[in-house]
């Protein structure tokens, strides 16, 4: 059972129901039975766990209001993505059973902290965000977000007056090829400081006390994830941080791709040390990895590509997890990635997602069948290309239902949108979805 | 080795810092800069084209390629204008309103410009007035427009009807692509074709234009 009781009494700060307590106790042992390929009581849910597991700020303020939750402005917890943050209530009310460590900065830089309202210029919508994001307005009305809350650096990122979601701001000096040097891409990774434990044991401590499953997003683990590559969280970023620019070194200049991996992967590795040294086996997972290898209809890159640049660093990461934690590895990947699943699988993941069973070759029974035994798939539950956003509350219904047949047997599965409910999508059908989750559960 | 089948060799191997030279190499060897197009430029790149649809290429070759075939092109373009041109069509291309993502989009132009046509690309974030201002400015035979957002895809039917306003959709074929488009939905917001990869874009392409039946 987990939805019950007076979801308003469950709120932010509240005190929450015996049943509610009992409740919450069961999501963590529920979600280590998905993760150890046994069968759990029911099929458990995340949705706000990591920045790919998320929803849109807007949709999160809807699901309040549907919920009949308290009024208040919804905290913009990741700003590139402008995901809302799921507070307590509402995550009592949709039955989740995850909880999330995320990293002590945003994507741009700064941290989430002395909360200030700011208004999304595309709808209007009122919202919170960190004291530190600080944004100025093009000619266009585009809005401009500064790295590090500092006005004075260029822009990193940009949300078109229309949009509803940051891009990043590509600032690529000229590349003079003989002064190319690895290091400079290397300037965002840096060893945990003591202050930086103290936030992540408190914000884990705070965690384990929802009785929720806890993932940790850790920092500097992805490792040419395409998103970070640009630096959007530094004032002045150096070295490759053109997308194509990088796709390209990926081909032409892979002992300097190697080189970047390498220093990170010493720096993740001495990360990982000092944080398990902290928090021993705290966590239930962990995010290592966010590198998109999928596209809608194929790959970014070969699978020699990968086998060749990265399967050997993420050896070393996902290595000395299992060598020392008990955590499990989580891997994001959009995108057609069916042929990568052996690597993924040799590169020592346990976890797969989103589970994008809307591109090619990714049909749910059939990746059940070949790697259900290895991974544990965590998304997937419906499709948010097209049935979410566009479908009704009876398609969504029926293919979460489906793919809660097809992924929840014998475990290995945790329920999540296939990437986070974008914006616009209609809150009836996420209702459906959750609906259709507790229907498959059988409460 | 010729120097048509070195050039051949450095565009399909994306060698970027080669192209130039070995255009330059090509001219001074007595080729013609729509010689050099014909027998080595666009046939590389329909090659990597051909690889990229068999799996064997992926978007690093791609872009490496596109590069490699662009530094070339930089050079003969002087030249063509001088009255050589002699291009497949000439499209117009962006991502739509709303949307900053540009890496299909991208590998569409390079891949289009590859196979010979003159590309206007019109970058991101392009809004339907845009796009009707560059019909007028370019007379293209083929507008392509790109979205990778579920949010933005809506932006293309607006876009369609500004050309239809504006009395210009008989002079245009219009092609759509994007992670969250299909056939069915391009159809739908008014698209003459619809292509799921770069090198389905450039056949589509040549079809729209009539320089081929596929």
């Amino acid at each position: 059972m987990i939805v019950t009781g007076d979801a308003g009494e469950a709120g932010e700060g509240g005190r929450m129901t015996d049943q509610l307590q009992h409740t919450v106790r069961t999501s963590r042992e529920r979600v280590r039975t998905a993760l150890a390929h046994r069968q759990p009581d029911c099929i458990p849910i995340d949705f706000g766990g990591t920045a790919v597991t998320g929803i849109h700020v807007s949709v999160v303020a809807a699901l309040r209001d549907h919920y009949g939750l308290d009024r208040r402005l919804v905290k913009v917890h990741e700003p590139y993505q402008m995901l809302g943050f799921v507070d307590d209530d509402l995550k009592e009310a949709m039955g989740i059973d995850v909880e999330g460590v995320m990293g002590r900065e945003t994507m741009f830089g700064f941290r989430n902290r002395d909360w200030r309202p700011f208004t999304v210029p595309a709808d209007g919508l009122e919202v919170l965000v960190s004291e530190e994001f600080r944004t100025t307005t093009d000619d266009r009305g585009d809005t401009l977000i500064h790295p590090k809350g500092n006005l004075d650096a260029p822009p990193s990122g940009r949300m078109p007056r229309t949009g509803y979601f940051f891009d990043t701001i590509v600032r690529q000096e000229p590349i003079v090829k003989e002064r190319l040097d690895p290091v400079d891409n290397t300037e965002e990774f840096s060893v945990v400081t003591e202050a930086d434990l103290d936030d992540l044991e408190a914000d884990l401590a705070a965690a384990e006390a929802t009785g929720r499953a806890v993932i940790g997003v850790l920092p500097g683990m992805a490792l040419g994830d395409i998103a970070f590559v640009p630096a959007p969280g530094l004032e002045h970023p150096k070295g490759i941080r053109d997308i194509a620019e990088w796709y390209i070194s990926v081909r032409k200049r892979p002992d300097y791709v190697r080189s970047v991996f390498e220093a990170q992967v010493e720096i993740a590795l001495d990360n990982l040390a000092r944080i398990h040294a902290r928090v021993g086996d705290r966590f239930d997972a962990v995010m290592t990895c966010g590198t998109d290898f999928g596209t809608q209809t194929g790959a970014f890159c070969s699978v020699g590509t990968f086998d060749d640049l990265w399967l050997p660093y993420y050896q070393q990461i996902n290595g000395w997890i299992h060598g020392h934690t008990t955590w499990k590895t989580f891997k994001h990947s959009c995108g057609s990635v069916e042929r990568f699943m052996p690597s993924f699988i040799a590169a020592g993941f346990d976890i797969i997602n989103p589970v994008q069973c809307s591109a090619a070759n990714m049909e749910a029974a059939h990746l059940k069948r070949e790697y259900g035994r290895d991974l544990v798939f965590w998304g997937g539950g419906v499709d948010t290309q097209e049935t979410l956003p566009f479908g009704t509350p009876d398609q969504v219904r029926a293919q979460v239902l489906e793919r809660c047949e097809i992924f929840g047997d014998g475990g290995g599965f945790v329920f999540n949108a296939i990437h986070n409910v974008q914006a616009r999508t209609p809150v009836a059908n996420v209702v459906a979805m959750v609906d259709a989750v507790h229907e498959f559960n059988g409460q | 080795m010729t120097i048509i089948e070195e050039l051949y060799e450095a565009v399909l191997e994306g060698d970027f810092d080669d192209t130039p030279e070995l255009t330059q190499e090509g001219l001074a060897a007595g080729f013609g800069p729509q010689e050099l197009i014909d027998r080595a430029m666009i046939p590389a790149m329909t090659e990597a084209g051909r690889r990229f649809e068999d799996d064997e290429y992926f978007v690093p070759e791609l872009l490496s390629s596109g590069r490699a075939i662009k530094g070339g092109l930089d050079v003969l373009r002087p030249l063509l204008l001088a009255g050589e041109a002699d291009p497949a069509g000439t499209v117009v291309i962006g991502t739509v309103q709303g949307d900053l993502h540009d890496i299909g989009k991208n590998l569409v132009a390079v891949m289009l410009e590859g196979a010979g046509f003159d590309v206007v690309d019109l970058g991101t974030d392009v809004s339907p007035s845009q796009v009707v201002a560059a019909i007028r400015e370019h007379r293209p035979q083929v507008v392509c427009l790109s979205a990778l957002l579920t949010t933005t895809m809506l932006s293309m039917p607006t876009i369609v009807d500004a050309i239809v306003d504006a009395g210009l959709r008989d002079e245009v074929r219009i092609m759509m692509g994007g992670a969250p488009m299909n056939e069915q939905r391009a159809k739908e917001f008014g698209a003459d074709a619809y292509a799921d990869n770069a090198n389905a874009a450039v056949r589509a392409a040549l079809a729209l234009v009539g320089a081929s039946d596929v």
